[in-house]
């Protein structure tokens, strides 16, 4: 099966194609239909991915596996393979897709579109993390864009125009410097095969422009280009501001897609990109990530006490764990990036199942003001313990996957730069703080206001959506070598290709 | 003996020629207007038996009448573009003008006899080949513009062009005057061969800034882009989409063909004012855009946006900069047929209209439709999984490669900015307040034209529809 990656990756694509084609009418059954061949398709994918991941992909082994190549077009090269990071995020995203086209199960205007958009969207995700060209992870990365534009645009909320202009135009600008980077990077290095790029050294000689001396030299100016894109797709502060617009507006079933996997491409691409690509870079510019990323953690985390609005709350604290995310990448040692990756997964998991449980009272209320709910629990006390639940793990509660991510980022910047966990452990309290009063004002209290007297608890689709996601936060929580043993060889070897690269520069620096 | 030679190489654009003359014999002896019909179909005919001889046509180069005409895979490759391209506007046209009263049989004739004149454009090698073909043009140009003769902006529109074309036509034609005095020669070769043995004079340096100022507006690039909004707007919608496309293709193979065989190792000071020019054109037509209502306007800037582009790969002064300049032409003209194609279908109640408010959840009314012009502005706007993307993607690489990453970067910063209106586009037909629905059946021409520009886009992604490797033969041959 040496099709494998793309079978994968185009099956989507293919469901996509037969309801384009064959899909006719609007009636109930038309929709019906619609959505039970997205479901269809997408478990489909998840069950190969497993089935083939599980049976063909070896941890130990360190060196892309599933490997296809063909010649495209401009001397690039259409090569797919994964790695022991990758992997985890394709399997993340075909996990998470299914419990995604059963959150739109409630929708009914221009059902067709929305799963053809949903189901090109999971193609093109899948091939971000697979992709091992340069210019091949660009399209991809960037047509992710256009389905999620429109998602936005067409079923969002209210002020949904502004916030799918802004989510695109900002996406576009950070990502565009990153493919003048990529071209530049295809002259330095003569190849856009990303298994090569590991193994080039870019330059790092000190150069100036326009006046400017640059540390570390084309090196940074290549690593400040990727940082354009992934720090705004992260998104880091302070160019985190389309995010809780685009959150607030998408549909529940965007806003999952949008916090549990598209914002771990940027952690994804720090990962495969910036660090073994440019070390030198990397070092010159860590201390300034790290700082960046524990004033996201401290600033949204307050920003996201003062919320108004359940999902730009959620938005605001998914701003401050991904910060965690980019202060263990960029702490440079094992416990960090280990933790990273782990951050980002537990992160899909749970961020996704609390914009589900947002989306399930929104379906009844019509309304995400904090305000407008209290006393859930007498009404839907399974609703209370499973947003209880992620509420917990969204705090970081030992025994759930949060704690795991947040312990061992925490770890690794404390190993890296004490001030900096110091800062970021005080992002922890914070996190407690507003996601407890959330749940107070929104779960807790009296029921006093009429319109919820009527409120009914969750229903089988809800379960059927929500159970795998406790289910893996739980395994996750307690079982992490579940993870660690697979991203760990891959781990390692990135770690090792990083320092090494890190002390040749230093010693070629001290030459000169 | 030689003339048979001569004669031969420029056989295509002899057959056109004859062609032209010989259908408007026809014509005006039998029945006018009543055999418009069939000089539509005629003319569009022609033109692609003329696309498939030359594309068909044994490689290498020729040259006739002593180097003032060149027949080589670069004209070869731009000739077919444009060939094909107007029997697609011809053939688009038909339909609108049969609603509109304006089936007249000088129509397709005045549009081969422009193509003609694009085809000697293209083939110059001389600067008094040069100034025919583009007179030849330009002259035909002027009259389609004002093709409504009872049309105010029409009229206005082919006065307005007129004026300011034979302005610049009159620079260029200084430039050139300047380039003989001071080289002895109107032959390319003849002016490079004294540029290499005696150097870029000051007098030479006029003549070439000159020579290029007349060239830009052409390409309508800025500062010379000032008549572009008004004509698009004034003239006939397929009007409209015909100077959108082949003459826009001819006016930058002739820069290039002028920059490369007359001035080649003036490169370095021809670079500069063609990346200004690129820089300019980038912005303007990004900027100026946003405020536009009216599609034909917005169209207008959004290809002087596009020359922006396909100049950065001009100004990269390489063998890859021309052939993402070729491919990038390619790529546009497809993606303005589809454009144009729509916009030409844009009426409501037998009235064209023109305000893309009117586009108002398009969507819901007609799906396939406002999803294929969708596809084209994201490919318009140089989103990746789309051609569009491609194209723009040549250029970076082509300039990033001559060592002009400045220019990269401008340009992608400008294509964000361009972003905004393509996706305004969208914004109506997806997210809109609902309007008044467009009224009006599309013909099925338009319809397959729209749909295959769109596919067009789509699919492209696999390869580029082997055009890669046409517009590198072209560019070698041109810098061989």
């Amino acid at each position: 099966m040496e099709n494998l990656l793309s079978i994968i990756t185009f099956l989507p694509m293919l469901g996509a194609a037969i309801l384009i084609v064959f899909l006719r009418g609007n009636d109930d059954y038309a929709q019906r239909n619609a959505k039970i061949l997205a479901l269809v398709t997408t478990a489909a994918t998840f069950v190969i991915s497993a089935v083939a991941l599980i049976a063909e992909f070896d941890p130990s082994n360190t060196d892309f596996q599933l490997v296809e190549k063909r010649e495209w077009l401009a001397g690039l090269t259409y090569k797919m393979g994964v790695d022991g990071i990758s992997v985890l995020f394709v399997m993340l995203t075909t996990f998470l897709m299914p419990i995604v086209i059963g959150a739109c199960w409630t929708v009914t205007t221009r059902v067709k579109e929305y799963m053809v958009l949903f189901l090109i969207l999971e193609s093109l995700m899948i091939a971000v993390f697979c992709s091992l060209d340069l210019v091949l992870f660009y399209v991809v990365f960037e047509a992710g864009l256009i389905p999620m534009f429109l998602i936005v645009g067409i079923w969002g909320g209210k002020d949904r125009v502004y916030a799918s202009f802004k989510f695109f135009l900002y996406t576009l600008l950070g990502s565009v410097l990153m493919l003048v980077a990529m071209i530049v990077m295809w002259m330095e290095a003569g190849t856009t095969d990303i298994p090569t790029l590991l193994n080039h050294e870019f330059s790092f000689s000190n150069m100036s422009v326009l006046g400017i001396s640059i540390t570390g030299g084309l090196q940074t100016l290549l690593f400040l280009a990727f940082f354009a894109s992934f720090a705004v797709k992260m998104p880091m502060w302070p160019v985190h501001t389309w995010l809780p617009d685009a959150h607030v507006q998408a549909p529940t079933a965007g806003s999952v897609v949008l916090a549990s996997i598209l914002l771990k491409m940027g952690g994804y691409g720090f990962l495969r990109f910036s660090l073994p690509m440019f070390p030198v870079g990397t070092e010159v510019m860590a201390t300034f990530v790290m700082t960046l990323s524990v004033i996201a953690i401290i600033y949204t985390s307050l920003v996201a006490l003062v919320q108004k609005d359940m999902k730009k709350l959620i938005a605001y604290s998914s701003v401050a764990h991904m910060g965690f995310v980019t202060m263990g990448i960029f702490a440079l040692n094992k416990q960090g990036l280990d933790g990273a990756i782990y951050q980002m997964i537990s992160h899909g998991f749970i961020a996704g199942a609390l914009f589900l449980a947002v989306g399930v009272i929104y379906e009844r209320m019509h309304t995400r003001e904090i305000d407008a709910y209290g006393g859930l629990v007498i009404r839907m006390p399974a609703y209370a313990l499973v947003f209880m639940f992620f509420t917990m793990a969204n705090v970081g509660l030992p025994g759930t996957s949060g704690f795991v991510g947040e312990f061992l980022t925490l770890v690794g910047a404390f190993k890296a730069n004490t001030w900096i966990a110091f800062g970021a452990t005080s992002g922890v309290i914070l996190s407690a703080a507003y996601a407890l009063w959330l749940y107070r004002r929104v779960v807790f209290g009296d029921m006093i206001k009429e319109s919820l007297k009527t409120i009914t608890d969750l229903d089988a689709r809800e379960y059927m959506m929500i159970v795998p996601l406790v289910i893996m936060t739980i395994l996750l929580g307690v079982y992490p070598a579940l993870v660690l043993d697979i991203i760990g060889p891959s781990v390692d070897a990135l770690l090792e290709n990083v320092t090494s690269a890190q002390a040749a520069a230093h010693a070629a620096l001290a030459q000169n | 003996m030689m003339i048979g030679t001569d004669l031969n190489t420029v056989l295509p654009e002899l057959i056109l020629a004859i062609y032209a003359m010989a259908a408007l014999m026809f014509s005006v002896y039998f029945g006018k207007d009543k055999r418009a019909n069939a000089v539509f179909w005629m003319t569009a005919i022609v033109m692609v038996i003329l696309a498939v001889m030359i594309a068909l046509a044994p490689a290498g180069a020729h040259t006739a009448f002593n180097g003032a005409f060149v027949d080589d895979a670069f004209a070869r490759y731009a000739k077919v573009l444009m060939l094909l391209a107007s029997a697609v506007i011809i053939l688009l046209s038909k339909d609108y003008l049969q609603k509109n009263n304006l089936l007249k049989f000088e129509y397709p004739i005045l549009i081969a006899l422009a193509t003609l004149g694009m085809m000697m454009m293209v083939s110059a090698g001389d600067l008094m080949s040069l100034y025919m073909g583009l007179e030849l043009q330009s002259l035909s140009l002027y009259v389609v513009a004002a093709f409504r003769r009872d049309s105010l902006r029409s009229t206005e529109a082919g006065l307005k062009y007129f004026v300011l074309g034979a302005l610049s036509s009159g620079i260029l034609l200084y430039g050139a005057s300047l380039v003989y005095g001071f080289s002895g020669t109107t032959v390319f070769s003849g002016i490079a061969s004294t540029i290499t043995d005696e150097g870029l004079g000051l007098g030479m340096i006029f003549g070439l800034v000159f020579l290029c100022s007349g060239m830009a507006f052409k390409v309508s690039a800025v500062p010379f882009h000032m008549w572009t909004p008004d004509v698009y707007e004034g003239s006939p919608t397929p009007v409209t989409a015909f100077f959108a496309t082949a003459p826009k293709v001819a006016a930058a193979c002739l820069f290039a063909r002028v920059l490369h065989d007359a001035f080649p190792t003036a490169q370095a000071d021809w670079t500069q004012i063609i990346a200004l020019l690129s820089v300019g054109s980038m912005f303007l037509g990004a900027i100026a855009a946003i405020g536009q209502t009216n599609i034909k306007r917005l169209m207008a800037y959004s290809s002087i946006a596009h020359m922006g582009f396909a100049l950065m790969g001009l100004a990269a002064g390489t063998e890859a900069g021309v052939q993402a300049l070729l491919i990038y032409m390619a790529i546009y003209v497809v993606m303005n047929i589809g454009t144009f194609a729509f916009i030409l279908n844009m009426e409501r109640d037998g009235n064209a209209i023109t305000d893309i408010k009117c586009l108002g959840q398009y969507s819901k009314v007609e799906p396939a439709r406002a999803a294929a012009l969708a596809i084209l502005m994201f490919s318009l706007a140089g989103i990746p999984p789309l051609v569009g993307f491609f194209g723009k993607f040549y250029v970076l690489k082509a300039a990033i490669d001559a060592d002009m990453a400045w220019l990269a970067i401008a340009g992608v910063i400008a294509s964000v900015i361009g972003a905004f209106y393509y996706l305004r586009i969208i914004y109506f037909m997806y997210f809109g307040n609902e309007v008044d629905p467009m009224t009006g059946k599309m013909p099925a021409l338009h319809y397959v034209a729209l749909m295959g520009a769109a596919a067009v886009m789509l699919f492209g992604v696999i390869n580029l529809f082997g055009i890669e490797a046409y517009a590198a033969i072209a560019a070698e041959a041109l810098l061989k």
